[in-house]
């Protein structure tokens, strides 16, 4: 069986199947295995295209390459380590009375429809596709936002799917002037929105058309990446969510979107002389830095804190790949594949700290280290991870990102360490009395499952120390591919 | 000079217009009930403008998603926002934050704004209905202005359902209409939405007893 | 080059006005009251009123300087310049260059402005109520008419007021949305220039309501008569301006007696329908507070607007 169909079905089937199961013993099991299943087929997937190269499926429809199946890959692993943090989790919030058997269950389901919609997005080859999957993984994750439904879910969930609505609407007008671009290279053929093709005519696509196209998309899709001004939802819908879907929506939605924009970016380039996409994608994304960085200071919420850290990493990875070129494009894929491992270990790490302190406020949150020493482990050098400490990866990809902009871009460089330092303060400061200090908090019914903060951020470990040939080879063609 | 124009184009011009002239009225209208019953008008006057097009180009995917167009947005998304409004007992009153006169100027310097930036596009359509682009973005802003200026969860999901038909008229008006596949996931993707909506107008009103979203001011930066 | 049909025709013209006018107001209020179920005046109501009204003496208020007196024959010539210049029968309108559409709301804002200052110079309350009233109602009307007059300009090439005559009568039949824009915002202004219903009734001296009665309450003898004929005339010369604008056929050209010998006829027709229509809309709408004058106002200039937008981007061929 084709492994590509396997991995975008298992989600699919196992999504339909668990809504109609409804809250069984079993289920969780279900949620884990079409997890894992869908690693297993992905894994298989990019093993192939490695071996193989690029292939189409459906047609024309579908198209993956090493771009997107080291996406693909990513999504898959994540989604699966989220599943078994998520079981131990959601099993205590059931025990605290916080949810009702019928939310688990459209938890489950949505959250596989969820992986379902995202894996669609990263491999269709169809833009216009690519637009339908991006709003149906917010339409998937609104009731997930707002499954613990308190007041302040509720608003979070309605800020997210407003925002991220109007957003989505600015991304269909750019497709539909990139189409109408298109069409006027490739005639009414039907095939003038498949990206295939139109990276065969992107030097022909009239500039005018295409640099309004892409001003929308980037505003577009820019909502759901997080880039500022548009970012306000996605704080309140980290802090309001079920821990197991913030760490989904920072580590995998956030990276979907922005791989969106490189997709669009490849045909701006073409289309346009001279840098105009780069020059807007540096623009937003040194602002994005620093808005995320300033803001940071002032929360008291750990799981927003964290969020807009993500907007912060965010912002970082928009301008490595606005700055483009061979070391740009490489470093903005590594902060990606670092940023989605750390962060979702540092919220699976959260989560479990919040539950067991009953608060996700951080004043109240104290003596992490002797509840459980694992979890303030965990948490402590999750932190250090994503502040940029050597030896892990994150360090590599802003040490190339800050050396590249000191060549090419100089006069960012006052910025970046900035917008870096006063995060590095902001966070460090908030976390380290949690993880050391003094408290008396309760054992949980149900042992969390640590396991997944811990590969987590051992593979970013490694990252920072080696990475593996074929994964600088993988990264290597990706940067190459964006130009 | 305007003499060259032919019938159809007249007449989705035409149709553009009214769309463009609803989109104010609903912008206008301050009661909730009226705004509903403008924004299947708007539904419709779309079904006519593609069903014209649909004639003059003779392609079968224009007429289905005419068809498309009718059922859903003159139809059935205004069917279900009446019966939202009739089962949650929303008041009528449509309680915008900026008086109404001042919200339609601004609206004014948008559908400026919009017609500029439409303005070096349309002059490369080779499509008959190529002055269209700039009233689609206008309606888009328009639509987007009525979502942020009004107070009720359902007049901003009015606004976003215009700004839906907006961008449908854009892709009608650009580009004879999106290839049929990606049509239908845009509209599966709306009725979704809309669906999923009203289970969320329920869940709000259980928890503050109305659909009034300035109780939703909670989340903010300190 | 004034040829002497231009001149009698001309001639013809401001005579046809002068006596016309009257009698419009009196078709209008008669629908009004068919429409309304009261018995109507008899259509020739308004010539006995002015026949009255010239042969009473003229009471001064005291204190009453020159301006008051002059105003009213200011007012009334201006209306004439105003119906002489807009083209109702003919396009051959030998004074018709001494004014353009520009100037002809010039016109009418010259007219409006010595009626409100003559209101406030006796110093009653309610003159200078209606006097501020009225100046709020011209400064949201003008521009929207003007916007109007520029989509129309625009189309024509031209603001002279003939030429655009000229061009709309003989074009082929295209559908114009700028036009329906214009003519909806069009009707809206005429409403509130005119005193009608939404704005202003014509029929009631209720002070907290009335503009155009409040300003001409010191007025009496043969300056209300003047004054009245006055806002006959400008009814007259708003239908006409209407009519030319967005009902140009059968308007005749330069040297076609025919033409205009058909033109009385049609003019007639569409004057009794346009009044007609005049008296529905006033009936089927209820008089608005003062205070929501300016949204109403406001609508007609948005209109007015969006119809030059869109004649901007729709119907222009680059």
């Amino acid at each position: 069986m084709d492994l590509f169909i396997l991995t975008l079905t298992i989600p699919l089937v196992a999504g339909i199947l668990l809504s109609f199961a409804g809250e069984r013993d079993w289920a969780p099991h279900i949620n884990v295995t079409a997890s894992a299943a869908t690693f297993l087929a992905a894994a298989g997937l990019t093993a192939e295209i490695v071996a193989n190269g690029p292939r189409f499926a459906f047609g024309e429809q579908f198209f993956i390459d090493s771009m997107n199946v080291f996406f693909v890959a990513l999504t898959a692993f994540v989604g699966m380590t989220t599943a078994i943090f998520s079981d131990p989790y959601m099993k205590n919030d059931r025990s605290h009375g916080k949810l009702t058997p019928g939310r688990l269950r459209l938890y489950k389901s949505m959250y596989q429809f969820f992986m379902c919609t995202m894996l669609v997005a990263l491999t269709t080859n169809n833009l216009g596709i690519l637009w339908v999957a991006m709003e149906a993984a917010t339409l998937t994750t609104v009731l997930l936002v707002s499954l613990y439904r308190t007041p302040a879910s509720l608003e979070a969930a309605w800020k997210y799917f407003i925002l991220c609505g109007v957003g989505i609407a600015q991304a269909l007008f750019g497709t539909i002037l990139l189409y109408f671009a298109a069409e006027r290279v490739l005639g009414e053929s039907g095939t003038a929105l498949l990206w295939t093709h139109l990276v065969g005519v992107k030097a022909f696509l009239d500039p005018n058309i295409m640099a309004i196209a892409f001003i929308f998309l980037l505003v577009g899709y820019g909502t759901k990446v997080g880039l500022a001004p548009m970012h306000n939802w996605l704080p309140d819908a980290h802090a309001e969510g079920p821990t197991p879907v913030s760490a989904v929506l920072s580590g995998l939605l956030l990276n979907v979107a922005l791989y969106a924009i490189l997709r669009c970016k490849v045909l701006a380039d073409g289309a346009i002389d001279g840098d105009f996409a780069g020059d807007l994608m540096i623009g937003f994304g040194l602002f994005t830095l620093l808005a995320a960085a300033f803001f940071l200071g002032r929360q008291r919420d750990v799981k927003r804190m964290f969020a807009y850290s993500s907007i912060e990493h965010m912002g970082l990875i928009t301008f490595a790949f606005g700055m483009g070129g061979a070391v740009g494009n490489f470093a903005g894929f590594l902060h990606m594949t670092m940023h989605s491992l750390i962060k979702s270990a540092i919220f699976f790490a959260v989560g479990h700290a919040a539950q067991k302190c009953g608060t996700q406020n951080m004043e109240d949150i104290r003596g992490l280290i002797r509840i459980n020493p694992l979890i303030g482990w965990g948490l402590m050098l999750g932190t250090l991870a994503i502040l940029g400490m050597p030896p892990f990866g994150i360090f590599a990809s802003e040490f190339m990102i800050l050396t590249h902009a000191m060549k090419y871009h100089p006069w960012t460089t006052p910025f970046l360490l900035l917008g870096l330092g006063v995060a590095f303060a902001a966070i460090f400061g908030k976390v380290h009395p949690m993880v050391f200090g003094e408290s008396e908090a309760k054992r949980l019914p149900h042992a969390p499952a640590i396991t997944p903060v811990f590969i987590h951020l051992g593979l970013a470990l490694m990252m920072g120390l080696w990475i593996p040939p074929y994964l600088t080879r993988w990264f290597h063609e990706a940067a190459r591919m964006l130009g | 000079m305007s003499a060259a124009i032919p019938l159809h184009a007249q007449l989705i011009n035409l149709f553009a217009a009214v769309i463009l002239l609803l989109a104010f009225a609903m912008l206008a209208q301050r009661r909730v009930l009226q705004l509903i019953n403008l924004f299947a008008l708007q539904g419709l006057t779309l079904f006519l403008s593609t069903l014209v097009m649909a004639v003059k180009i003779d392609q079968m995917h224009l007429y289905y998603s005419a068809a498309l167009t009718l059922t859903l947005k003159a139809v059935l998304l205004p069917w279900i926002l009446h019966r939202l409004v009739r089962k949650l007992h929303v008041k009528n009153e449509v309680e915008p934050l900026i008086n109404i006169p001042t919200t339609m100027l601004i609206g004014l310097g948008l559908v400026v704004i919009a017609f500029n930036v439409a303005l070096p596009i349309s002059q490369l359509s080779s499509t008959i209905a190529r002055g269209t682009l700039g009233i689609a973005l206008a309606t888009v802003m328009l639509a987007f202005l009525m979502m942020i200026t009004r107070r009720k969860a359902i007049t901003q999901v009015v606004g976003f359902l215009a700004m839906e038909n907006g961008l449908f008229l854009a892709a009608t008006s650009a580009t004879y209409g999106m290839p049929m596949v990606v049509e239908l996931g845009i509209a599966l993707d709306v009725l979704v939405g809309v669906i999923i909506l009203g289970v969320f107008f329920f869940q709000i009103r259980d928890q503050f007893d109305s659909l009034d979203i300035h109780h939703m001011e909670k989340l903010k930066e300190h | 080059m004034i040829s002497l049909t231009g001149l009698l025709g001309q001639l013809f013209a401001i005579a046809l006005a002068l006596m016309l006018a009257p009698l419009l107001t009196g078709w209008v209020n008669q629908c009004r009251a068919w429409l309304q179920n009261r018995s109507a005046p008899p259509l020739l109501q308004p010539y006995y009123m002015l026949h009255k009204l010239f042969h009473k003496d003229v009471v001064l208020a005291e204190g009453a300087s020159s301006l008051f007196r002059a105003a009213p024959f200011i007012v009334f010539g201006c209306m004439v310049l105003a119906c002489a210049i807009i083209p109702s029968l003919s396009t051959d309108l030998p004074f018709a260059p001494a004014a353009d559409a520009l100037a002809l709301v010039g016109v009418f804002g010259l007219a409006r402005i010595f009626i409100a200052l003559a209101a406030m110079d006796i110093g009653t309350a309610f003159g200078s109520l209606g006097g501020r009233r009225e100046m709020l109602v011209g400064f949201l009307a003008e521009p929207a008419l003007l916007m109007v007059i520029f989509t129309m300009a625009m189309i024509a090439q031209s603001t002279s007021l003939a030429t655009i005559v000229e061009t709309l009568a003989h074009r082929e039949m295209i559908i114009y949305p700028s036009i329906a824009f214009a003519g909806i915002a069009f009707t809206f202004v005429s409403f509130a220039e005119n005193a009608r219903v939404p704005v202003d009734n014509p029929a009631t001296h209720l002070e907290l309501t009335m503009i155009h009665e409040a300003m001409i309450l010191e007025y009496s003898g043969r300056h209300l008569a003047l004054i009245e004929w006055a806002a006959s005339l400008k009814l007259y010369a708003y239908s006409c301006l209407g009519l030319a604008l967005f009902f140009p056929w059968g308007i005749a050209e330069r040297d076609n007696f025919l033409a205009m010998s058909a033109a009385l006829p049609l003019l007639f027709v569409k004057l009794t329908i346009g009044g007609m229509l005049l008296a529905l809309l006033e009936t089927i709408n209820a008089k608005v507070r003062i205070f929501r004058v300016p949204e109403f106002l406001g609508t007609a200039f948005l209109l007015a607007v969006l119809g030059l937008l869109v004649r901007l981007l729709l119907e222009t061929r680059v």
